[in-house]
Order: structure tokens, then sequence, then C-alpha cells
């Protein structure tokens, strides 16, 4: 049924089709309006059989979560930013355990310097730590992932993260198809765990393992990935079967077929990107793009297939790797293999930085003729980084970068617009 | 694509104005994106809201740069941010004032403007009467229906009710007919007799 809703309600609906048993609620913008969404759905009684629990802290959520899973109970919860990180410790026992707990990352940016708006630093924070993680290119998909990220996750045992942009789909009111709960049951199975924590038949989870035997389960945990590569377009068939449309997947090509010039990013700024890529098309420019849903497992083989023709490759990266670049652009260059073609990058959208049709369309036109740098910031005020690092280099104690670039760019400062 | 900002202060409805106008689009069978300028939206604060209207599905997450309409829901913005920055030549912009455009300091810019795309509005006075608080919210939205032509007023007072059922709904959605009616009779015919 068609809906105008908000992109959390939409999810907080979404997952409670999927008749989760235990969802552990903590707040952190911004995705706390999924789990308020989820809460009020228990309190009205539409979400039946499932324990809300109020938990003291991220940490706490997760580990909650676990223990749920254990007990062979559907667990769900949803965190961002600063709260990922609290819980890390919990993120990587849960995949470590083979638990199939789903989660939504609301993403935003990590401090310091706090900052509450979007990019991808905490989704990237968690990359390698064993959790599959999809992301949606808008709210339609967010909705149908979390449905996907269940089915996935439970046939693995192997927890999921739904990684949605913060503020951009999460407080964005659009159109949305909302499945009927029957076409979830239809869908979804109900869980099945492949352990479970019984008092009755008591035995452990999570014994100590020695270097005997931790390459092995470690080498089993890297399996369980690859399997989740043929994994998850098998799921996203069947989905389309059950509701109609396509969703999920491992890659979303678009107009890459002749396309010399390819845009490669992960997650909501695709939608501008494929605006940008229209107008450049229109204007008979030979480019494409590639919206990475399945960023771990990581789709080598599905991405150098895609880049096959393709002449140089365009990163658009909401994360940075300090002292490295880009963490995309890095694994792509390893789907390219052997073959030899520029690989840019544009650190972009930053800490909510908006990322505009016109940069993009600078950046992509500057790439179609070769004249990219390696790696780039996006609209960084080059004048005020440069002004910072003087001002360091000439005052030992220059005081704290962040407050001295805010008080630089601030329309009352003299420096202010060089 | 027909794109909307609205500018008001926390606690004004300034990311509720956007929604409804949302919805109201929804009801009509267009497509529509809502969303608010991100994070810090204190009580008081400049806070920024976007929407978009179009006949196809909106892939565009920039925030809205070059508006066809402003909505301003707090004429003390005028001094303090640049409300008017991107606005269409031939744009549309409704003020939540009953003060003159000379009186606002604005009468120079607005001129500028066909005099039918620029509307004054005292839509807290029509809050105060008709919802007995002062948020202006459901009056402007009347009053854009009117200016701009770019939706049926049912549609707002739909999607008013939808998000407000019952009384607070009600009050609000009369509130939000009475500025249409005022703001249209201002109108060219041709456009009202559309609306």
């Amino acid at each position: 049924m068609l809906k105008q809703l908000e992109g959390s309600q939409a999810v907080a609906e979404a997952v409670a089709f999927c008749r989760p048993e235990v969802v552990c609620a903590y707040p952190i913008t911004p995705q706390t309006h999924i789990v308020e969404g989820v809460g009020a759905l228990v309190k009205a009684g539409t979400l039946e059989n499932c324990e809300y629990i109020n938990v003291e802290s991220e940490f706490a959520a997760l580990s909650v979560a676990i223990g749920a899973s254990a007990a062979g109970a559907r667990a769900y919860t949803a965190t961002a930013s600063q709260g990922l990180l609290f819980m890390a410790e919990a993120v990587y026992n849960a995949a470590g355990l083979g638990l199939p707990i789903v989660m939504t990352i609301g993403n935003r940016a990590i401090g310091a310097p706090i900052n509450i708006w979007n990019d991808h630093t905490d989704s990237m924070s968690m990359k390698d730590s064993g959790w599959i993680q999809l992301f949606a290119e808008n709210n339609q998909e967010a909705v149908d992932l979390h449905i996907q990220a269940f089915r996935l996750a439970e046939e693995l045992s192997c927890p999921v993260m739904v990684c949605m942009d913060g503020f951009i789909l999460t407080h964005a009111y659009e159109r949305i198809d909302v499945p009927a709960q029957e076409e979830v049951d239809a869908f979804l199975p109900p869980f099945e765990p492949v352990q479970v924590l019984d008092p009755v038949e008591p035995y452990s989870i999570g014994a100590m393992v020695g270097p005997d035997a931790f390459t092995e389960v470690r080498y089993l945990a890297h399996d369980k990935q690859l399997q989740a590569l043929r994994l998850i377009p098998e799921i996203a068939e069947v989905f389309k079967d059950v509701f109609g449309r396509e969703s999920g997947g491992l890659l979303h090509p678009y107009r890459t077929e002749d396309a010399e010039t390819v845009v490669i990013a992960l997650g909501s700024v695709n939608g501008t990107i494929k605006e940008v890529i229209d107008q450049m098309r229109d204007d008979g420019a030979a480019i494409g793009s590639l919206s990475i849903c399945s960023f771990r497992p990581f789709p080598y083989q599905a991405i150098a297939a895609a880049l096959a023709g393709a002449k140089r490759v365009v990163v658009i990266e909401k994360s940075l790797a300090p002292g490295h670049g880009g963490m995309v652009a890095s694994d792509v260059r390893m789907a390219l293999g052997q073959k030899d073609i520029p690989v840019y990058t544009a650190i972009a959208g930053l800490g909510g930085r908006p990322i505009t049709a016109a940069s993009l369309m600078e950046v992509f036109t500057a790439a179609a003729e070769d004249r990219l740098p390696d790696m780039q910031f996006l609209d960084l005020d080059y004048a005020a980084v440069e002004h910072e690092i003087a001002r360091a280099r000439a005052t030992r104690r220059s005081g704290p970068t962040a407050e001295n670039v805010l008080r630089q760019l601030s329309p009352r400062h003299p420096a202010a617009k060089i | 694509m027909f794109q909307i900002r609205i500018h008001g202060r926390g606690g004004q409805g300034v990311v509720t104005a956007a929604e409804l106008l949302s919805m109201a689009a929804f009801e009509e069978g267009r497509h529509a994106q809502a969303f608010p300028s991100f994070g810090s939206e204190r009580m008081g604060a400049p806070v920024v809201s976007f929407c978009r209207l179009d006949d196809r599905e909106i892939r565009l997450r920039e925030p809205v740069q070059e508006p066809d309409a402003l909505i301003i829901q707090d004429p003390t913005l005028l001094q303090s941010v640049d409300v008017f920055s991107g606005l269409s030549p031939a744009g549309y912009i409704l003020i939540n004032s009953r003060r003159s455009y000379e009186e606002l300091g604005i009468a120079e810019f607005v001129a500028k403007f066909p005099a039918h795309h620029v509307c004054n509005l005292g839509a807290t006075e029509l809050a105060l009467q008709y919802v007995g608080r002062p948020l202006p919210n459901a009056a402007l939205l009347g009053g854009f229906a009117a200016i701009s032509g770019e939706m049926h007023i049912e549609s707002v007072t739909g999607a008013i009710m939808e998000k407000f059922p019952g009384a607070v709904g009600e009050a609000n959605a009369t509130a939000a007919r009475q500025a249409f009616s005022e703001v249209a009779q201002h109108q060219p015919e041709e456009r009202t007799a559309a609306c």
C-alpha cells in the first residue's frame, strides 16, 4: 500500500512486520525515530509477542540482543555514530557467535569534533567486524532491505546491518510502498536458530579458542560472507517474486552499458548521482553509475564484471580513512585486479556537508577528461585549511584545530573568506 | 519539479509544514519529498525545511538551493537570514505578517516578482482565532495553495486531518481554509478558478 511516510516510520513498520521477539531500544540521533516507532507499534498491540526493552546504553542494547538471539529469539536493534562505537565489542561478538541479529544504522559522522549529521564513518568503523552491511539508496529500499536482512541473517546465522543515511533518509518523507503483513509472512519464515541456549539441554556458546583452532573459526567467518555473495542476489530474486519490485542484491548498475566513466557510491547520494548522469548523457557523455548495496561482503567479481568496459572510475566516498584515503575506492581497486584504469576518489558529504548536483557535475566532467587528482575533497575550503596549517606552523601553542577553523570561518572574523 | 523552502524558528512547525505539503501532494497522486535542514532544531533557532513536488520519482537529495516558492513563518528572520537566496525570478513568496512590504523593508525586492506571486498573510492571527495557539502552519499552507496553485485546498486540509485527527486537526483545517479564501480573492481569476 502506497503511503507518504517518514523513512524512520516506514522502517519501524517494516521491522514490526518481521515479527521480532526482542527489540532493544536506546536513543541516538538520527535513528531515534525508528526505535520510537517500533515502541509505539508494540504499545498499540500491532506488534505482538515482542519484548521491547529500554536498555541503559548501546553496549547494553547489543548485549541484550545477543542474549536474546542466543536464546532463540528474533532480535533487532538500531544505532548510529558514537552509539555503534560504544557497542563495538558486542558488534564483533555478535558476528563471532554467529547470531542473526538485524541492526539499523542511521549513518552519522563520528567525533571529535562532535557532529550529528550524516556520513558513513560509523558503518565503516565496523566494516570488518564480520557483519553483513547493506546500504539503502532510498527509503523504499531501506524498508525492503530490512525484510530481506532478517531472512539473510537467519539463513546464514550471521548478523546484518542495514545502513541508511541519517537525516537524508531517516528524516525524509517520501512515497513508500509499505508491504502487507501477509506478504512479509510469505517471504520470511519463522526463525529456526542453529544454536539455542536452553537450561534443559545446557551447552556453552562463546568458548575460548586457542591458536589450534582460531584460524579455522575465522576462516569459517570469511566463508560465511562468501556464501552471502551468492545468497544476497537469490534473496533479492525471491523478494521480487513476492513483492513485485527490485530491491537489494549486490549492486545497482545505472546506464553502465557502453559507459567509459563509471561512478561508484554507497547509499542515498546515488539518487543525486543518477540525476547528474542523466544530464551528462543528454549531452552525449558515456557515463554511468554503480550503487553498491552489499558493501560487506564486498562483491569483487560483480564489480569487476560491471567495470569490464570502463576506462575510469570515480568513487564518491562519504568517509575518510585519514592517512589512507577512501576505503571504498581501495576495495574497488582490488576488484579491478590487473585491469589498469584510474580510480579517482572524491571524499564528499562529511559531517552532513551537502553533496550538490553542481559539484558532482564538475567532478564527473573533469574525470571524463582525466584531469582529476587521485584523491580530492569535494568542495573543500582550501583557504581555510591552508590558513590553519600556516598558523599551526607559526605558533607552538596553536590551540584546538576545530575551534580555530570555526573561528576563521565565522562571518565576524576579520580573516574570514580570505 | 517544484521546490519549496520553508523558513521559521524551532517550535513553529517548520518541519511539519514540509511534511504536510508532501502529504497533500501525495494525496493528489504526485511524488513528493520533504526533509528538514537536519539537526539543531532548537526552540527559537532559525530552522529550514524543504519540499519537492514532481510527477515522477524524486531522486535528488541536495538541499533546495533554488526554490520556486518560499514560505517565511517568522518575519524577524528577514533581518538575520538570507531567506531569499536562490529564489527563482518567477518564484512565490509567502510571509507570515500583516505588515506591509515597506514596513518589512522588502518592498523594493518583492517588486521584482509578479504581484500575485507575493503575499503577506496574518497566519499567526488566523491561528490564534481558529486554533487558539500562535502556530501559523496550517494557515500558511492554505495560503500557499492559493498563491501557487500547486495543490488543492482539500488536499491540504486532508493532510492536516490525517496528521492531526480530531479537534486539533479540524481547527487547523479551518484556519487553512480561511487563509486560502483570504489569499485567493486577491489572485487572478483563472488561478482561483483552478484552485
